[in-house]
């Protein structure tokens, strides 16, 4: 189903939804969330706002929850479920075996994310069904541009993350512990209710990192399938290959954030390595899911025109030229408001040394009106799918291919 | 009385110190050479032990552990009464705040005599109880171990930075960049360090500098490599650096292997107080203590067991200079 935008960067609802939809949002300055918005919030708010217009682009993850005054405690027990990917040690300690980093984690500690926990020699997540973002969004702002495109994403985030990016956006959820942020409780059936509600094919895991609410995410997938909803998820892709396959392998479509190309830049920027990463995405080409690559480029830091090469030549080699990769735009944020926003320029330099390797599908983000934001045909160069923000339009491909030449054109479409 | 608590502490050095920490005499000792030497200023640490300290039923004594207290800040502050000690660390109309460690429980959390003790001797010094605040990460921890709540009134407050939330902006310095509690930031001139003598299975040891993980948002990020160079690097945050005035490190109660959670096989009574105003020297001679107990057990040290505290050399080291962890510049003195 295809969604419109009104002047106010809202999502049209249908009549009937409208009051549910303003419950929704009382609820979200009430109830739960009763706090005063503090500027932060209130500046997020007026970003929120801004979203249709395109200003929203800038700040890909939006996360419309106000800020927690502390004030209140979450009852933990209900969001509580013992881990599934783990390992017992002796003493009481336990090897994580969730994500490369494997923590091995005393008693009453928690591992690097913040959301698993320790206690007695058993691990437990803390974040199941523990939602401190949820938003209705256009896939196009996962990105996900070849996955039924104009359509809805039920998106929704815990805390935590399991690495920690100095250029981190939405760091106030990601760099968080669970008790640190609102939260509301909203088991599986309740996400695929409301994605059900708010017409939306899709519910999207994302704004934080969904590998370490990956227990939390396979019910939720389970629930939503049952529904007849897909699920997408937005990754850092840092994740063992078994944990990879069971909780992935549940989604429809996955987006991987690879950060650089060199293990220098994933050990001093993103506190993580790089090779896992490209393992995880092997591993996905390999089960067959759709995947789309986002690149952010960060000025000085991975902007090096061998890099960008690399870079396009590994993915030629190891995962085809059909799998899109999008260029996107840094914004100074966090630990990193040294450095400029990224050129046009140097987006448009990345995308030719992409193309003129060969790659199929290569994308500019986070810069509205952009023409590389379109999809055009590798065969006739016809646009397929203009795209102005997130909104996308004069949606052309029809059975997988090209109207006007037939090339095929991979993705999921609408049937 | 006295000839017994000469005896044991001898007992006591014998048992904790290795022999690089010298006593007092010693260090004088070292230092009265027939020709003149370069002066060295030294750290002082003073441990004050008390092998009387616990009554029948093992619990800590509240009027023993306020003598070792005050034998404890005497020495190292070279005053004669207690409140003359303390008058040297607090004026009236400061705003105190008492960084415990309640990870631990009841067993092994900073004991709860000892900040009585040290809560009564600031009031004498001219605190007022609702300018000193005990506190930690989480009040239900903190309850768990044994703290009264208390959040207003006239007394002494108590309570987690929970109840408070963590300042918005972030503090950065070399590889920290965190939020503050602002229990720290909004409710304290003077911090005064409670941490407990204890093994970490990640940095080797957690003692003056790694309590300070608990001022913290996001601690778990700043565990992987031995906590190094973290926890260096968050103790020279200014908001911290600049309102840290001394280290109490509870001794009563501690722990030598299974830590930071309270495991009663390996845990020990000490029966004392390490008091510095060098973090760093502090650590250092805890650390030995606590290798001198592995040693005693049969077990490796933590170099052995690849768990050898380096961050306390970090936090000596020219680019942060928060102490020293050369013991032939640690005074140690056994009182």
């Amino acid at each position: 189903m295809l969604h419109k935008l009104d002047a106010q960067g809202n999502v049209n609802v249908p009549a009937g939804d409208v009051a549910e939809r303003k419950r929704l949002d009382i609820r979200d300055e009430r109830g739960l969330f009763s706090r005063a918005l503090d500027r932060r919030s209130f500046l997020r708010r007026a970003l929120a706002s801004g979203a249709a217009l395109g200003v929203c682009e800038l700040s890909p993850h939006l996360v419309a929850m106000p800020s927690w005054s502390g004030s209140e405690k979450q009852d933990d027990t209900q969001f509580t479920v013992e881990a599934k990917f783990y390992q017992k040690l002796q003493n009481q300690k336990i090897k994580c075996k969730l994500c490369p980093r494997e923590c091995t984690v005393g008693d009453r500690e928690r591992g690097y994310c913040g959301v698993r926990e320790n206690r007695g020699g058993t691990y437990y997540s803390l974040v199941h069904s523990r939602v401190c973002a949820a938003h209705v969004d256009p896939v196009e702002k996962k990105p996900l541009f070849h996955y039924l495109p104009g359509t809805l994403a039920f998106s929704l985030a815990t805390a935590g993350c399991n690495v920690n990016c100095k250029f981190c956006q939405n760091w106030d959820i990601s760099q968080m512990r669970p008790e640190e942020v609102p939260a509301e409780y909203m088991p599986p059936q309740r996400v695929a209710a409301l994605a059900k509600q708010y017409q939306c094919p899709t519910i999207a895991y994302t704004y934080s990192e969904p590998v370490i609410f990956s227990e939390f995410l396979m019910d939720a997938a389970d629930a939503g399938h049952e529904a007849g909803i897909r699920s997408v998820v937005v990754s850092n892709g840092y994740m063992q290959e078994d944990a990879l396959k069971t909780a992935y392998g549940k989604m429809d479509a996955v987006k991987i954030d690879l950060k650089a190309f060199t293990e220098s830049y994933y050990s001093k920027v993103v506190t993580g390595q790089l090779k896992p990463v490209l393992d995880s995405l092997v591993t996905l080409r390999k089960m067959d899911k759709w995947t789309e690559i986002v690149y952010l480029v960060v000025p000085t830091l991975n902007d090096d025109d061998v890099e960008f090469r690399g870079l396009a030549r590994w993915i030629k080699t190891n995962l085809g030229v059909d799998v899109p990769l999008h260029f996107t735009q840094f914004h100074p944020e966090y630990l990193l408001k040294n450095l400029p926003i990224t050129p046009v320029p140097t987006l448009e330099r990345a995308k030719a040394i992409a193309d003129a390797e060969g790659l199929h599908y290569v994308y500019i983000g986070n810069v509205p009106g952009h023409p590389a934001q379109n999809t055009y045909c590798p065969g006739c160069r016809q646009m397929l799918v203009e795209r102005v923000g997130f909104t996308a339009s004069n949606i052309l491909i029809r059975k997988d291919s090209c109207p006007f030449c037939h090339h095929p054109i991979p993705g999921v479409w609408h049937t | 009385m006295s000839a017994m608590r000469s005896a044991s502490r001898r007992d006591f050095l014998k048992e904790c110190l290795s022999g690089a920490v010298l006593g007092a005499s010693g260090t004088m000792g070292l230092l009265a050479p027939s020709r003149p030497a370069p002066v060295i200023t030294k750290s002082k640490v003073v441990i004050a032990h008390d092998d009387q300290l616990r009554d029948a039923g093992s619990a800590v004594d509240s009027l023993r552990v306020l003598d070792l207290l005050d034998r404890a800040m005497q020495s190292l502050l070279d005053r004669d009464q207690p409140i003359e000690a303390w008058k040297r660390l607090v004026l009236p109309g400061d705003r105190v705040g008492l960084k415990v460690n309640a990870l631990g429980g009841r067993g092994l959390a900073s004991n709860l005599q000892l900040v009585e003790a040290i809560c009564g001797r600031l009031q004498e010094a001219g605190v007022k109880a609702s300018d000193i605040v005990v506190w930690d990460r989480d009040t239900d921890e903190m309850e768990r171990s044994g703290f009264h709540i208390s959040t207003g009134g006239s007394g002494v407050l108590c309570f987690g930075t929970d109840r408070v939330d963590y300042e918005q902006e972030l503090a950065t310095f070399g590889s920290i960049g965190s939020r503050l509690s602002r229990i720290l930031t909004q409710r304290c001139d003077v911090l005064i360090n409670v941490p407990v003598l204890k093994d970490h299975d990640g940095a080797g040891v957690t003692l003056a500098l790694k309590n300070m993980y608990g001022v913290i948002h996001n601690p778990n990020k700043y565990h992987p490599d031995g906590c190094n160079p973290y926890i260096a690097d968050l103790n020279m945050l200014p908001e911290i650096r600049s309102r840290m005035k001394l280290t109490i490190c509870d001794a009563t109660t501690a722990q030598y292997e299974g830590g930071p959670a309270y495991k009663p096989e390996y845990s020990w009574k000490p029966n004392a107080l390490i008091v510095s105003q060098d973090p760093v020297a502090l650590d250092y001679t805890g650390w030995q203590m606590i290798e001198r107990k592995r040693a005693e057990r049969g077990l490796k040290t933590l170099e052995g067991d690849g768990r050898k505290p380096h961050y306390i050399a970090t936090a000596a080291d020219g680019e942060h200079r928060l102490g020293t962890n050369d013991p032939a510049r640690i005074a140690v003195v056994e009182v």
